[in-house]
């Protein structure tokens, strides 16, 4: 069975052992032990696994890691420069936009992959981008809210809600 | 046995709030515990009785164990002022962490940050029921509080005792003891200097009330947010353990399914899989989930599974298969027949709710590790304390051989009051004498997590021209009891709850049968109204004097201007209101009907939910902003 020995993770050269089958999620939870892009569904239905391919979102569990090798990745680990926080990171803890969190590191990634293309999306673009990541405890408002106030489009509202 | 009369409507019950039965057992198995408790399950439990088990009544796994009231068994405070908490309550996205930090912060008068939580780690926390039943703000609050209070007089008095002044010209500040004139202070680690602080919580000892809250009644954000923002969370999902096995258990073909033969030559043959069989159980432990996965799938199972019944006879299945003396109801007034004679016009309906999953982000997961015969199990429940109760059972040791840790979870919803997956994870790590972690597939979660109740609603009302309620029958066929108590003043009633035979595995779920019970009560109401031309809210506040509902009501239909306009067609308005577990709540809604788009059946129309007003009365708010959340 063909194999992947190496990958560019969050601009760092990581070597595996891995099948080119094995999805990309399960890489990087079990052999690289970058356990923030989360297993929610294994049917790319739920965003928990979401981290950026070259800049791209893309859903890791049904991404064979064969498909990502010789290519960028970036996972929820290698949002933060420097020690601080993306904005993204930053703009969920303001607007509380999590409840479980065991969405957020999908989310945020999804997010990113979204402000990349779409630097200051309407309400409508986000809601557009970010469908198809499932927050089951239902903080859709506040994933919202977080998106605008990292995109510069508002600050946090909470204090006169 | 619990006298069915004395449920009444200071008590609050549901059969459903504690327990699922666990689903199989081993050849080693838990027969003879069975044997001693019945059934093994508790079909109604209401708060009252649940809290004379906490406190130390006997019962099921989990149930036997008191309170500690010495301060030591909640609070510690380190060497360098931090402050550690300790509770059996579990975080699983409600962020009752958050609230409870500020409750106790709140008591003590120290900043948000030098308070941290331990919970639901069996070996260090004091017993707890479970996280559910909306429990967490109204008892575990006040116990916190309860324990800190105490620490704080013990504090001061010892502060008091260094400084050579008397303990009442002392307040905390910021976590500093403050004389009157600022001339002496000291810090809360030059006080406590890491010793236990041993002292008994007086029973009627005072907690700050709410007027006087300062941390709690704010809004805070997730306390320890910035490990969820960065990943650095280790939910149960994300542990791992030196030499670490995965799990992966092969499932029957049906509910209650019996195994006839399994052929596991092929799943045997690969290398480095172990695969246990036991019982009804068949399951792998391999070096990663990708092989687990191929040799479970390699086994060739043969199952017995006994007839189901289909959908459509779903319901009247369960109004026809009662289960023994279960149920349960508010106690009968007047009489319904007297009350229908009195009525202008009589209604009868029925209202079915259907089987739900929880569908936490979260799977059902666990990593189990035995040392020895000391078995510790990481995994994502809301009873850690009930979940060793059942590994104790199930392997047959004693319940201090046995850690439940509870790292916070990806939620629950009522959903994960059971150890299988722990007890999976256990069975398969006994065999192979490695950790082994299991982590329940998405579909596992939606075949073979316990669904909330399907039910049936049986309602037969009568209502006077003039808008008086006159009679109200309401049978309740499975889906639970809570939210049966009605807060409309009709003088003929009987409530009754029945519980059936369910053909599938059911139990918890957020808000329980509140939800089905709002649902048709309120659906009915709207029938009656109806039937008399009466508007909906005029009709709900003509039936009821109780102050706080007519509040709710009141207020929702205020803000959203209810009656100004009028319904038309393809657009419309809604109101209900409803009382449970000592909270009011009353919803106004605007719906209208849209075209649909050309990728949708023409014949459905959209509904559009244009607004919703709430209001909420629910008493002291720890965390405002929380509780929007919520």
């Amino acid at each position: 069975m063909a194999k992947v020995t190496d990958l560019n993770v969050n601009g760092k050269k990581m070597t595996v052992d891995v099948d080119a089958t094995a999805s990309l999620l399960s890489v990087l939870r079990n052999d690289l032990h970058l356990t923030g892009s989360k297993y929610g569904c294994g049917e790319g239905q739920c965003g928990a696994c979401t981290v950026l391919l070259e800049g791209q979102p893309v859903r890791s569990c049904i991404t064979q890691v064969a498909r990502a090798a010789g290519k960028q990745i970036t996972t929820i680990e290698g949002l933060e420069r420097d020690g601080n926080l993306h904005p993204l990171q930053d703009a969920f803890i303001k607007a509380d936009a999590m409840q479980c969190a065991y969405c957020t590191s999908g989310m945020i990634m999804a997010a990113a992959g979204l402000l990349k293309k779409t630097a200051r999306p309407s309400r409508d673009e986000i809601i557009e981008g970010m469908n198809g990541n499932i927050c089951r405890c239902g903080t859709y408002q506040r994933i919202i809210e977080a998106i605008q106030i990292a995109s510069g489009q508002t600050t946090t509202k909470e204090a006169a809600r | 046995m619990i006298d069915k009369q004395d449920i009444i409507n200071e008590i609050e019950l549901d059969r459903f709030e504690l327990f699922e039965k666990p689903h199989y057992s081993f050849a080693f198995d838990r027969r003879d515990f069975i044997k001693g408790f019945g059934l093994g399950i508790v079909f109604i439990v209401p708060v009252t009785r649940a809290l004379a088990q906490q406190r130390g009544e006997s019962g099921r796994g989990g149930f036997n164990q008191s309170l500690p009231n010495d301060v030591s068994a909640w609070i510690h405070i380190a060497e360098d002022g931090g402050i550690t908490v300790f509770t059996g309550k579990v975080e699983v996205g409600q962020n009752t962490r958050t609230t409870l930090t500020q409750s106790v912060a709140d008591e003590l008068h120290v900043p948000l940050g030098s308070v941290h939580l331990v919970m639901g780690d069996t070996d260090v926390v004091p017993f707890d029921m479970g996280t559910f039943g909306s429990r967490s703000t109204p008892t575990m609050a006040p116990q916190l509080r309860k324990a800190a209070a105490a620490a704080r007089e013990m504090l001061i008095a010892m502060a008091a005792d260094q400084m050579k002044v008397a303990p009442a010209d002392l307040r905390i500040v910021d976590a500093r003891f403050v004389n009157h004139d600022k001339s002496k202070i000291l810090t809360l680690a030059e006080v406590a200097k890491g010793r236990k602080l041993v002292k008994v919580i007086p029973e009627d000892i005072a907690i700050t009330q709410p007027k006087d809250w300062t941390i709690a009644g704010t809004s805070v954000t997730k306390v320890d947010a910035k490990a969820f923002v960065t990943g650095a969370h280790n939910y149960t999902t994300d542990i791992q353990r030196e030499g670490m096995l995965f799990g992966k258990v092969v499932r029957p073909s049906a509910f209650n399914a019996t195994l006839v033969s399994a052929d596991t030559k092929a799943a045997e043959a690969m290398p480095g899989v172990k695969v246990v069989t036991d019982g009804n159980f068949i399951g792998v432990a391999a070096p990663d989930q990708q092989i687990a996965t191929r040799a479970a799938n390699a086994i060739v199972t043969n199952w017995k599974a006994p007839a189901q019944p289909s959908n459509a006879e779903l319901f009247e299945g369960l109004r026809k298969t009662p289960v023994g003396e279960g149920g349960g109801g508010i106690r009968p007034q007047g009489s319904v027949p007297t009350g229908m004679a009195a009525a202008d016009k009589k209604l009868e309906q029925s209202y079915t709710v259907a089987y739900i999953a929880h569908a936490p982000l979260e799977p059902r997961a666990a990593v189990a590790e035995w040392n020895g015969d000391k078995l510790t199990v990481w995994t994502g429940t809301q009873r850690p304390f009930g979940v060793r109760g059942e590994l104790a059972e199930a392997f047959h040791v004693p319940q201090e051989k046995v850690r439940v840790l509870v790292p916070d979870t990806g939620s629950g919803y009522g959903g994960k009051h059971t150890g299988e997956c722990a007890t999976e994870a256990a069975r398969l790590a006994k065999a192979t004498g490695k950790p082994v972690k299991l982590v329940w597939t998405r579909e596992e979660e939606f075949t073979w997590a316990y669904f909330r109740p399907a039910g049936v609603i049986d309602v037969k009302s009568g209502v006077k021209n003039d808008g008086t309620i006159t009679a109200w029958e309401f049978h309740n066929y499975n889906s639970g009891s809570a939210g049966l108590q009605i807060k409309y003043d009709i003088p003929n009633n009987e409530i009754r709850f029945h519980e059936s035979n369910s053909p599938l595995r059911q139990g918890s779920y957020r808000g329980l049968a509140a939800t089905a019970n709002h649902f048709a009560r309120e659906s009915h109401i709207d029938e009656l109204a109806n039937a008399v031309n009466l508007d909906a809210l005029e009709f709900r506040l003509k039936n009821t004097k109780d102050e706080r509902l007519r509040g709710v009501l009141t207020a929702a239909a205020n803000k959203f201007g209810w009656g100004k306009t009028k319904s038309a067609a393809n657009h419309g308005f809604g109101i209900s209101c409803g009382f449970e577990k000592g909270g009011y709540v009353a919803t106004c809604v605007e719906i209208s009907l849209e075209s649909p788009t050309s990728k949708e059946d023409p014949k459905n129309k959209r509904v559009r939910i244009v607004r919703v007003v709430e209001a909420f009365d629910c008493g002291a708010v720890v965390n405002p902003m929380q509780l929007k959340n919520q």
